[in-house]
């Protein structure tokens, strides 16, 4: 009798275990681009660039060649890697503290540059890794260890669209929102993330994808109430949807859809690395 | 072999091309502008990448990308943006990258001014960012060794996998001078290690955070390790006339040619002097001084407040304390910052103080401050602002 496969790991990630806190959105986060990695066939020739915060290890679950840059420096990493390695793929995975804060120039002149990266932004609304302090995109009022009694937009501004403020740079090809905090919307990231590499493959520039995610240790919530405060607060604050498409491909789906209305094509070839030489 | 005339700048861009870098990132700033632009106007000639960066910070890391990714590559700046590159020299270091870096060097602190200085010794040759790191460092003197240590800064560089350095002054970056140019050579070795996609192989990691204390304890031993091998073989001094010389003069880069310029008129005058020209700051030739255990004195010669004369001093301390026979030269220092050029008059006359205060040393060394004091009464010039140590 033989087994049938139902469900198993992404040839793309490693049989260690994640090092996140329970409820961390970063091990779906993972998984899904894990799984784009896979089904477009491109394990073998993707580049991961990693950035500082808690995925700093993301190397440990990555089954990829990955490279570990500078606190907010990923984009400027991965557009030497780029530049020198034009026919391969290359990503990088940057929290909001890295790409928004210490990184703003590095993000905002790689997407006004064009760089053929695609880019998976994971912001959940505070620096994590140090331990729950105010990050550029931490809401009003949401409570931080640096601001005890929650951001306060007159003492240090609004918390920045960074997705918004990239989609009216030019040269920007993909800029997609989703939210990690219920099945319906896992699934609607899940299109965006391939979508985002699809973009890199297909030869166009500046492809990014923002993952709403749950940080319940520093919100200082149970795991599902995180989830919840991220629809509730975040998604709110942080509209959901394709804010930028390649005009050759259709739009994935309206703001706030299920994540029906596929994009074109499968990629390059679909699920070819399986067995591959991509060991 | 191609012999040309050609700016101290443009000179490094040519060997960096001809030494097959394919990916050069940059910022503007004054004095190293021209080699910017002459990578702009012939890099891409060549098939490579010039991309100007919208900082340094962020041109150093685009190199840390391009060196992960198994290129040859170079970026250059001037002090104030190698002071923003120290991030990005720290990581290279940790991560065991190549990567060669051209500061052209000005003025400081701060933005300080183009005027002419020799002020990032220190920050260039003990690391400069944070961590226990070196950066491999060549000092160029002339328009033919920016060409030529250009070359092998990338050698060296992928050798051993550690960042390299080419600390060159502004007037030299400046100057036109003959050149003969390297030939065209490929991009070396190719890089098992480099970042390029895992098809066919186990993944390849370039981590700069070690993932356990254990880890980072061992990346440590392994780079001063791998530091001990490049001391032990990699050091480089040019020695002028020191074979019988009772007086060295130490200098790098262009005070090197102007103290060149004072061992000529001393030696007409009957006077044992030659020079020590470090080319390699790091590792520091130390070697050079060894060879030599019957100088009596040493003139350091620098445009900065006293820097190299820091590691002069350490050599010679070691020299003393391990036994070398006849070694405890006196050391001195001729050298300001901010803009001061020595002249070969000034090298002399000091020199010429250095061997009457050693002559007057002698069976009265319980008296060295009174002989100072003489001495600075004496026949020697006014010292203009300008400082011996």
């Amino acid at each position: 009798m033989t087994d049938k496969v139902v469900f198993r790991k992404p040839q793309c990630l490693t049989d260690k275990a994640f090092l996140y806190c329970p409820g961390c959105s970063h091990g779906i986060a993972h998984r899904l681009v894990a799984e784009a990695i896979d089904e477009l066939g491109i394990r073998g020739r993707t580049v991961c660039v990693s950035s500082i915060g808690c995925s700093v290890r993301c190397w440990r679950n990555f089954d990829l060649d990955v490279v570990q840059g500078a606190h907010g420096r990923g984009l400027a990493v991965a557009t030497g890697l780029k530049r020198a390695l034009p026919d391969k793929v290359v990503f990088t995975y940057q929290g909001d503290g890295d790409l928004a804060a210490i990184g703003m120039a590095e993000t905002v002149h790689a997407a006004a540059r064009g760089e053929a990266i695609t880019v998976i932004f994971v912001n959940n609304a505070v620096f994590g890794a140090t331990g729950g302090q105010m990050a550029p995109t931490t809401l009003v009022g949401q409570k931080t260890t640096t601001y005890p009694k929650g951001r306060d937009p007159g003492h240090v501004g609004m918390p920045i669209k960074v997705s918004e403020m990239l989609a009216q740079l030019p040269a920007t090809a993909y800029i997609a929102r989703e939210a990690l905090s219920s099945p319906k919307h896992v699934l609607a990231a899940k299109k965006a993330v391939r979508r985002a590499f699809e973009v890199q493959l297909a030869g166009g520039g500046f492809a990014m994808v923002e993952l709403l995610a749950a940080c319940p240790i520093n919100l200082k919530l149970p795991p599902v109430d995180a989830l919840k405060w991220v629809e509730e607060n975040m998604v709110r604050y942080y509209p959901l949807g394709e804010l930028k498409s390649p005009p050759a491909a259709p739009p994935a789906r309206a703001a706030g859809g299920t994540g029906v209305g596929a994009t074109g094509g499968e990629g390059a070839g679909g699920r070819t690395c399986a067995g591959g030489g991509c060991q | 072999m191609e012999r040309t005339f050609m700016k101290g700048n443009e000179a490094i861009g040519e060997a960096a091309i001809r030494a097959g870098c394919r990916l050069y990132f940059g910022y503007p700033i004054t004095p190293q502008n021209e080699l910017l632009e002459y990578m702009a106007a012939h890099l891409p000639e060549a098939g490579g990448v010039f991309l100007q960066s919208e900082s340094e910070l962020a041109g150093i890391s685009m190199l840390y990308g391009a060196v992960a990714a198994g290129k040859r590559a170079m970026i250059s700046s001037s002090s104030p943006g190698i002071s923003l590159m120290q991030e990005g020299l720290s990581f290279l270091a940790s991560a065991e990258l190549p990567g060669v870096i051209v500061n052209i060097t000005r003025g400081g602190p701060g933005l300080g001014r183009i005027t002419p200085a020799q002020s990032d010794y220190l920050q260039a040759t003990k690391g400069g960012g944070h961590g226990d790191y070196n950066l491999i460092v060549l000092a160029p003197s002339s328009v033919q060794e920016m060409a030529d240590l250009t070359t092998l800064a990338f050698e060296l560089a992928d050798k051993y996998r550690n960042p390299a350095m080419l600390l060159g002054d502004g007037i030299i970056g400046q100057m036109m001078e003959t050149v003969t140019l390297p030939p065209a050579m490929d991009q070396g070795e190719s890089k098992p290690w480099a970042a390029t996609g895992c098809e066919g192989r186990e993944r390849n990691l370039i981590l700069s955070a070690p993932y356990t204390d254990q880890e980072l304890m061992e990346l440590n031993m392994r780079l001063q390790a791998k530091y001990a091998r490049i001391k032990a073989a990699e050091q480089r001094a040019e020695c002028e006339q020191m074979e019988d010389a009772e007086y060295g003069i130490v200098a790098f880069g262009i005070s090197a040619r102007l103290a060149l310029a004072a061992v000529d008129d001393l030696r007409a005058d009957g006077v044992k002097v030659g020079l020590i020209r470090p080319i390699t700051l790091w590792p520091f030739p130390e070697n050079a001084f060894r060879a030599y255990p019957k100088v009596r004195g040493y003139l350091v010669v620098e445009m900065n407040e006293g820097q190299m004369v820091q590691d002069v001093r350490l050599t010679v301390s070691d020299m003393v304390n391990g036994r070398v026979p006849g070694a405890a030269p006196t050391i001195r220092f001729l050298g300001h910052g901010g803009g001061y050029v020595p002249t070969a008059t000034e090298i002399r006359e000091r020199v010429m103080e250095l061997a009457r205060l050693l002559r007057e040393a002698v069976g009265a060394s319980e008296a060295v401050g009174a002989v100072r004091t003489a001495s600075a009464s004496g026949s020697v010039p006014a010292e203009g602002g300008r400082r011996t140590a």
